[in-house]
């Protein structure tokens, strides 16, 4: 008994911090409908400034309080910065750019920081005067723990009063359920936007701070926040602090009790939360169906760049005659490059005919990866078969999975994608009998006769050539014109009588499929899988070389998967700081080119 | 106007980066290149940032007294950003465009695991450094891979060995939930039963590798009430871990053993929060007596003005180790290299060690004590250890044959 007690503080301290982050972020999105990657990023921040402030102020034992509550007032003035700065200049873009430049932000932070604090691992100082812990039913329990579970619903409470005694709350309440109406009242929709993100930024900064007396500060904690807030987030209802709240609760009290009843699964127990949450309730256990905006989504006309039959010829024989004049490694890069084209255009077929954006495309990279594989590995299957049956492996795993995605929409839609690919990630990973575990499965290679760079190259440049060329042909087709109705218009579509499900679902499928090509082609290029294939961060690549070539462009993935890796790969020859790099460029492109490179190579149209 | 100006400059910027090294590479008489990986972005850049200094400081070293074959040695740096697939790349980047003799780095197990099958699959002599994983040199070892510091199954054993003395019958471990957290805990639990057939085993915690959530752990440890558990904990984990359990007096109600735990990359961090009376395996730095290691240390310390920890060692042997194989080898030819590093005995700063013939693991061992506060310092140090080489732990040739595919 006194177990269950001493593990629900736990979980309810944990639930406090998520909390925290978490209703700022659902703050931030209900009102402006930015998904900000950077909130982590904040909190991180905030973390690393309250280990400083606490080191250097003169006060004593108060130097962490006021440190912290520094910290988090520098960092909602950082978020204020950011919004007049950088995202004020993108609303009126496609939402997905906004979410390109919040992704630059993380990048860049994540350096600002390894470059002013260094890249080891830092404990701050313990709270002074709550540094000890008091006994709870014949366990020990940190008094600082406690100190948080009373903060928690005193921020809860504060936000109440905030949201219904202020005018300034009713109006984020009011412009978090329709924003074209409240701006049609005349309501300045810039201060109310940029104070959002302040006190947005600010919870984050208050979370980020108060966790430095109970955890290590790592130059990563960004990115493990911001994922499970977002869950928090999504399971709650976007826009609904409470939900964050109820959610925070939820899944703080979960984690706690799984670690005793399930600890095989505690690695995906959120996620297991949230994909059921979604597929029963697909806006959140307080969310709301989202209005549709009058104005619509900005979505920038498809034009693609104008390609000249002799240029397509020319980049045709360029292809062809590259392995024979290229050194070795630029013939792998090329044939990393043609994966990742095929894998960016696959997703492409989803975000930019579909106006589906996932978050867990590497779910169907990653099994195609494991596929082939596996059948080469464990079934002994020959290289070629192995190759082929690689995409239908993942096409069978997104025809599971995509039916219960396509039954939600927009964020909602994305995050049970990245539900589902957390869910193949954890099983990769924790199957060591059959798939290495982390160690993954080694010695991929291709056949001998199949075995020389040129070779390859040519096998891959056949298969992802055939896959990106077979998308455009499905992009053209009366699928791929009814996709872009849905899209463009749901009710309409329906109207006119599309079958909306069933349609996302077969587009689904398709982008599955390509996916899991390119992972079999990368399996072969790299001689071996991991778990990481299925990641995240491998979910993220596509998604930015997609923005960065140009959403509304056929040709915009392939460009944009050509230049990201070429970027990448030339600025980490230069710099351990390659993340700033990248992150500016990317910021640059957001803010100059908002159509992408695609936009720019069609310079004579802009 | 302006965008065709940016189109330009983009294309004269990548143009740039691709004939730069080549125009490096045409000056003067060749320097010998090593290439290596480090992750300096990612889960692993804490360990990995002090390894590069000290890398520097061993190459400046042998550059002083001639370099290697009348050649100056120079290394190349690249971050795989602790991703195999990353790690692959430059791997192949190194050897194809900067030419490299061969490729020396890799920290996480799983990178060392995809750059060894790599080097394997195209000949490339592949110097583990930190990589703890005994596959590396066994179940997928190889020729062309050889490995510096002491695995998983040789920490595990030295550390049994001394628990396996000790009153302690039941036990509880916990890990992070891959291939190193696990293997530490299997070598250690079944060489404890060799030694003290009664040990139970009440508890197994496998939190996942940089998410820790300790306070629900720790609780859960001490519901299950061990004599004793057994931690392979690192990193950010393990400080997150240690703040909980302090708070919670896990400590003061078991004995703790921890693989790898008093290094001061995981000790020093803590400060005043390290746990006294740990068995621990580590590198008690500031008390080893021998005057090769006290001159090492001056001319760290002086050199980078900041403690050594154990990564700067592996660091800075990796390298003697190198320019003493390229020196056997009298050539940067693959396969003599090859031979060189069989039996290659190296004078470090903590006395000879030998690159085994039979599976290329180094005779490196580890120091293994006890933790106790240092006032004087504000950390927690080693003390009443003792240095186990190698030899004492490893495997005989007979057994590693069996657990060694042929090649």
């Amino acid at each position: 008994m006194s177990l269950l007690l001493v593990q629900l503080l736990s979980g309810l301290a944990n639930a406090m911090f998520l909390f925290l982050v978490a209703s700022g972020l659902s703050l931030i999105f209900g009102v402006t409908r930015i998904v900000n990657f950077a909130h982590g990023s904040f909190y991180m921040l905030a973390a690393y400034l309250t280990y400083s402030l606490a080191a250097a102020l003169p006060l004593g034992p108060g130097s962490f309080y006021a440190g912290a509550l520094m910290a988090a007032v520098l960092v909602a003035g950082l978020g204020g910065l950011v919004e007049v700065l950088l995202l004020r200049r993108v609303y009126r873009a496609p939402e997905l750019y906004q979410l390109l430049l919040t992704f630059a932000l993380v990048l860049i932070a994540a350096d600002a920081v390894r470059i002013l604090w260094g890249a080891d691992n830092k404990t701050g100082p313990p709270a002074p005067g709550l540094a000890g812990s008091v006994p709870v039913a014949g366990q020990l329990f940190p008094s600082y723990d406690l100190a948080v579970i009373a903060f928690g619903p005193l921020v809860a409470l504060g936000l109440w009063v905030v949201f219904h005694r202020t005018r300034w709350g009713v109006l984020i309440r009011a412009a978090t359920q329709d924003r074209e109406m409240v701006a049609a009242l005349g309501v300045d929709q810039s201060r109310l936007f940029t104070g959002v993100f302040v006190l947005g930024s600010f919870l984050a900064g208050l979370g980020g701070a108060l966790q430095v007396p109970r955890v290590a500060l790592t130059t990563v904690m960004d990115t493990t926040v911001i994922v499970e807030a977002f869950v928090v987030v999504v399971i709650g209802g976007m826009g609904s602090v409470w939900g964050a709240l109820l959610a925070s609760l939820l899944i703080g009290v979960l984690n706690a009790y799984g670690v005793l009843v399930l600890p095989k699964i505690s690695i995906v127990l959120m996620f297991l939360v949230m994909a059921v949450v979604l597929i029963v309730r697909p806006w959140g256990l307080l969310g709301r169906p989202e209005i549709q905006l009058r104005a619509g989504t900005a979505v920038v006309g498809e034009r693609d760049v104008p390609w000249h039959p002799a240029w397509l010829v020319a980049v045709g024989a360029v292809l062809l005659a590259l392995p024979l004049v290229l050194p070795t490694f630029w013939v792998w890069m090329a044939v990393e490059i043609f994966a990742f084209a095929l894998f960016a255009a696959s997703l492409h077929l989803l975000m930019g005919l579909g106006g589906m954006v996932s978050f867990g495309h590497a779910a169907y990279f990653g099994l195609g990866a494991y596929g082939a594989a596996l059948l080469l590995k464990w079934a002994a299957w020959p290289m070629p078969l192995a190759f082929l049956a690689a995409p239908v492996v993942a096409a069978a795993a997104a025809a599971v999975f995509g039916y219960f995605c396509v039954r939600n929409t927009s964020i909602y839609f994305a995050m049970l994608t990245l539900a589902f690919a957390q869910i193949v990630f954890a099983v990769v990973h924790q199957w060591d009998a059959v798939t290495g575990g982390d160690n993954g499965i080694l010695s991929v290679w291709p056949p001998p006769w199949l075995k020389s760079p040129a070779l390859y190259y040519y096998w891959a440049l056949v298969f992802a050539g055939a896959g990106v060329v077979l998308l455009r042909i499905v992009a053209a087709s009366p699928f791929g014109l009814s996709l872009r109705a849905v899209r463009d218009h749901a009710r309409r579509a329906e109207a006119v009588g599309i079958n909306i499900r069933a349609l996302q679902w077969t587009a689904f499928v398709v982008a599955g499929f390509f996916a899991g090509l390119a992972g079999a082609v990368f399996a072969f290029l790299k001689g071996s899988v991991f778990p990481v294939y299925t990641e995240s961060p491998m979910s993220v690549q596509p998604l930015v070389m997609v923005l960065l070539g140009g959403v509304g462009a056929p040709s915009g993935p392939l460009i944009g998967a050509a230049a990201y890796k070429l970027l990448d790969t030339v600025i980490t020859r230069y710099t351990e700081y390659w993340q700033i790099w990248l992150g500016g460029i990317l910021i640059a492109l957001v803010l100059a080119f908002p159509r992408g490179i695609a936009g720019v190579l069609d310079w004579r149209r802009s | 106007m302006r965008s065709r100006r940016f189109l330009v400059l983009i294309i004269a910027g990548l143009a740039a980066g691709l004939s730069l090294p080549t125009i490096l590479t045409a000056q003067g008489k060749e320097p010998v290149k090593i290439g290596v990986l480090h992750s300096l972005s990612g889960t692993m850049a804490i360990s990995e940032v002090s390894l590069r200094d000290v890398v520097l400081m061993a190459v400046d070293e042998i550059n002083a007294k001639g370099g290697v074959l009348g050649r100056k040695l120079e290394v190349i740096f690249r971050d795989d950003k602790g991703q195999p697939a990353e790690a692959v790349k430059h791997a192949q980047e190194l050897v194809e465009s900067e030419k490299v003799t061969l490729i020396a780095g890799g920290f996480l197990s799983n990178v060392g695991l995809a750059v060894s099958d790599w080097a394997k699959q195209n000949k490339t002599m592949f110097v583990v450094a930190e990589s703890l994983t005994e596959a590396l040199t066994w179940s997928k070892g190889h020729d062309y891979a050889v490995r510096l510091r002491p695995n998983t199954y040789e920490q595990g054993r030295m550390l049994a060995d001394k628990a396996g003395k000790m009153k302690y019958v039941k036990w509880a471990t916990i890990g992070p939930n891959y291939e190193y957290g696990k293997r530490a805990w299997e070598t250690f639990r079944d060489r404890m039963k060799e030694l003290k057939p009664e040990m139970q085993v009440v508890g197994e915690h496998w939190p996942t590798l940089g998410k820790i959530e300790p306070g629900p752990l720790v609780t859960a440890i001490l519901s299950q009430n061990p004599d004793a558990l057994y931690v392979s904990l690192f990193g950010s984990d393990w400080l997150a871990f240690v703040r909980e359990a302090q708070k919670r007096g896990l400590f003061q109600k078991m004995f703790v053993v921890g693989i790898l735990l008093g290094e001061p990359e995981y000790i020093d961090p803590l400060k005043l929060e390290a746990p006294e009376g740990m068995l621990v395996t580590g590198y008690p730095w500031y008390d080893i007596k021998a005057q090769a290691h006290q001159d090492w240390v001056a001319r760290y310390t002086k050199r980078g003005d900041k403690n050594p920890v154990l990564g700067s060692l592996i660091g800075y042997v990796t390298y003697q180790s190198i320019a003493d194989a390229i020196r056997k080898a009298g050539s940067t030819d693959t396969a003599k290299l090859v031979q060189a590093f069989k039996g290659l005995k190296v004078e470090t700063p903590i006395g000879p060690i030998t690159f085994r013939a039979i599976d290329g693991q180094s005779t490196m061992g580890a120091w293994v004590g006890t933790t106790k506060i240092d006032p004087a310092r504000g950390v927690g140090i080693m003390v009443n250890y003792e240095y186990v080489p190698g030899e004492k732990v490893l495997p005989s040739d007979d057994e590693v044959k069996k657990l060694r595919p042929v090649n």
